[in-house]
């Protein structure tokens, strides 16, 4: 079984964001990195998958700057058992779709049964690139999935993610990509022997050359979907008490409702 | 010159904060309102798998060879959260495994190490006696020989891990008149030892999770291969791993520091005071100074003692160094984190009272501030300054 599961080096979660003077980025400066938690439940669930099985190659892939061999080399720890690291100059800047070109041209170099994303990346919530890779890859896909059952001839897996109201089942032929939704399960610790061995492990880096691709595809100037404006949320004003009885009360809310909420 | 971590330190550092956040703190406070030792022995088995307790051992016992650095990243970052379970995880990998470490030979390392450093087994250290704190060489306990065993008998005083530990390194009394000349010895005995006692102290003003315990032996009989070392090396080998242990407490008060610091900028950024967040007032804004450069001091000063004893130096004034002034710093460093928190920062329910009452000790365990600068002044007028 090889599985490769694409991650993102996004800010700790307790991060304190906010825009960069430009208004084009968030201000990155004394923030600290950790590997996307949507995409260390794909961790997980291949290591899991792999130790079910008693076979497995798992490969983790992620395209940034030198900073996100630290988040690869995390997983390594973690015990998947290479790593891919995509890594071009030109690529800054690039949208979800460009991205997804780009791990599509590095997945399809590996055969592989199963792919896995986060669901979505905690940076950006975009949760686009997984899906789109599934599509460039024509390959069926099942997002958000809290619950992944392989069945037994090891061609098609059962996926569960949660619906409103319920819980949807689906039944996919392999390879499929997936998307991981939190409780799908509980990630472990990197061990220390883990952290001793991931030096050992391989590390590749690809640039866009060696995935054929064109600089002039990807980055800034070339996305579909550009960034305008990152802007902190307003700050929240104070609430308007309403005044007299409740029936006062109540036709001042609906009307305040109507006409200045206009929701009504 | 290189102050970075390497790239294994810093994963080292990132996984244990991770496992202090999502396994410690949200225990600390029950840990300490409750003594309750037990939620300490669950993270003990949850730490033991991941290598945490066999850090700086070599990896041929067990251990995952990350030497002091990574022991010192440990026990810095446990502090954060819970001074009991950096207490305990302390005394069992840097007072028992190392004494076993230093003194122990291949069969002994092998017996005893192997299984403190994967965590199967727990540790204590038993140096105290109700007569002999800072006079160490003073200690009665008396190992006297009979055929192939030694026969012990004494009494051993707040002893971490006390009542918890399955193997313990005892210092003795084999020859009265040599004393610390070569007539201490240590031994590994085994909790379940016949004529070996334990009996858990219960009220202390800190540290209320961790086992402390007055150790009681009565014809305890100790095979001579559990001799560490050589008959007489005993406080050689109480001495070299106090160094080492020293250091690591001093890396502990790092740990703590940093936390009422960023507990106090985030309480001062809070709170409203005459219409404003009292983090707005020099009063206020001194203290974070003078706590932040203090926090500076010690960080520099313990990870390249680390350095240093990773390089193979010996390190007995340094050690007294790292550990006189860390822990006097956090006294003041935690006596001004309470005073910025103001009446919060005196009542039970705010984490600040708890590292304040926890911080105490460090000035007195391991070695007195007094006894610290005695190690210090008569290294530097044996050897010279620098």
């Amino acid at each position: 079984m090889k599985i490769a599961v694409c991650i993102k080096q996004v800010p700790a979660t307790e991060s304190k964001i906010k825009p960069a003077a430009d208004g084009k980025d968030i201000d990155r400066t004394g923030l600290s990195f950790v590997v996307n938690p949507y995409d260390e439940f794909g961790v997980e669930e291949a290591l899991k998958i792999k130790e079910q099985l008693g076979e497995g190659r798992i490969t983790v892939i992620s395209i940034g700057s030198d900073k996100t061999a630290e988040a690869l080399r995390t997983c390594l720890a973690v015990g998947a058992d290479q790593a891919i690291h995509i890594k071009d100059a030109a690529l800054e800047g690039s949208d979800a779709h460009a991205l997804a070109r780009v791990l599509t041209a590095a997945l399809q170099r590996e055969n592989l049964d199963i792919i896995f994303f986060g669901k979505q990346a905690i940076d950006d919530d975009s949760g686009a690139v997984g899906i789109y890779v599934a599509e460039m890859m024509n390959l069926p896909h099942v997002s958000a999935i809290n619950k992944l059952e392989i069945l037994s001839d090891e061609n098609r897996a059962v996926a569960h993610r949660q619906i409103e109201g319920g819980t949807e089942i689906i039944e996919v032929s392999l390879p499929a990509v997936f998307t991981c939704q939190k409780e799908l399960n509980e990630p472990r610790y990197a061990s220390l022997p883990g952290i001793m061995k991931a030096k050992q492990k391989p590390l590749s880096v690809l640039s866009l050359a060696d995935l054929e691709i064109a600089p002039d595809s990807v980055g800034l100037d070339n996305a579909v979907i550009t960034l305008d404006q990152l802007s902190p949320p307003p700050t929240r004003t104070a609430g308007t008490p309403l005044e007299g009885n409740a029936e006062e009360a109540v036709s001042e809310l609906v009307r305040l409702l109507r006409e200045e909420a206009k929701v009504l | 010159m290189d102050f970075n971590f390497t790239e294994e330190q810093t994963m080292l550092r990132d996984m244990v904060r991770k496992f202090v956040d999502q396994e410690i703190k949200p225990l600390a406070q029950q840990i300490d309102k409750e003594h309750n030792v037990g939620l300490i022995q669950g993270i003990l088995k949850k730490a033991a798998p991941l290598g945490l307790l066999g850090i700086p051992f070599p990896e041929k016992y067990g251990g995952a060879n990350m030497g002091e650095m990574g022991y010192a990243i440990l026990i810095e970052e446990l502090s954060r959260a819970c001074a009991s379970t950096s207490v305990t995880i302390g005394a069992h990998i840097g007072l028992a495994g190392t004494s076993i470490l230093i003194g122990g030979n291949e069969a002994q390392k092998e017996k005893y190490l192997k299984p403190l450093a994967t965590g199967e087994k727990l540790g204590a250290y038993a140096l105290t006696e109700p007569g002999a704190g800072s006079d160490a060489a003073n200690i009665q306990l008396s190992a006297k020989e009979d055929g192939d065993d030694y026969i012990l008998n004494g009494t051993k005083l707040w002893i971490t891990n006390g009542d918890i530990a399955d193997t313990i390194v005892v210092y003795s009394v084999t020859n009265a008149e040599l004393k610390a000349r070569g007539g201490i010895t240590a031994f590994i005995v085994e909790a379940d030892t016949p004529g070996f006692s334990a009996h858990r102290i219960e009220d202390k003003m800190g540290l209320r999770g961790s086992a402390t315990a007055e150790l009681v032996f009565q014809d305890v009989r100790v095979p001579k291969e559990n001799v560490l070392g050589q008959v007489g090396m005993g406080f050689v080998i109480a001495m070299e791993t106090l160094d080492e242990s020293r250091l690591s407490l001093a890396a502990a008060c790092i740990g703590a520091a940093k936390e009422v610091l960023a507990m106090s900028v985030d309480f001062s950024k809070k709170r409203v005071a005459f219409k404003q967040p009292i983090a707005h007032f020099q009063a206020i804004q001194f203290m974070i100074a003078d706590m932040t450069a203090e926090i500076f001091q010690m960080e520099s000063i313990v990870y390249r003692t680390a350095w240093m004893y990773d390089q193979g130096k010996k390190i007995p004034r340094e050690g007294a160094i790292c550990k006189l002034f860390c822990s006097e710093a956090l006294d003041r460093i935690v006596d001004k984190a309470v005073q910025i928190h103001g009446g919060n920062g005196f009542m039970g329910e705010h984490p600040i009272e708890r590292f304040y009452r926890d911080s105490r000790v460090n000035r007195i365990f391991e070695g007195t501030s007094e006894i610290q600068r005695m190690v210090i002044a008569e290294d530097v007028l044996k050897k010279g300054s620098y």
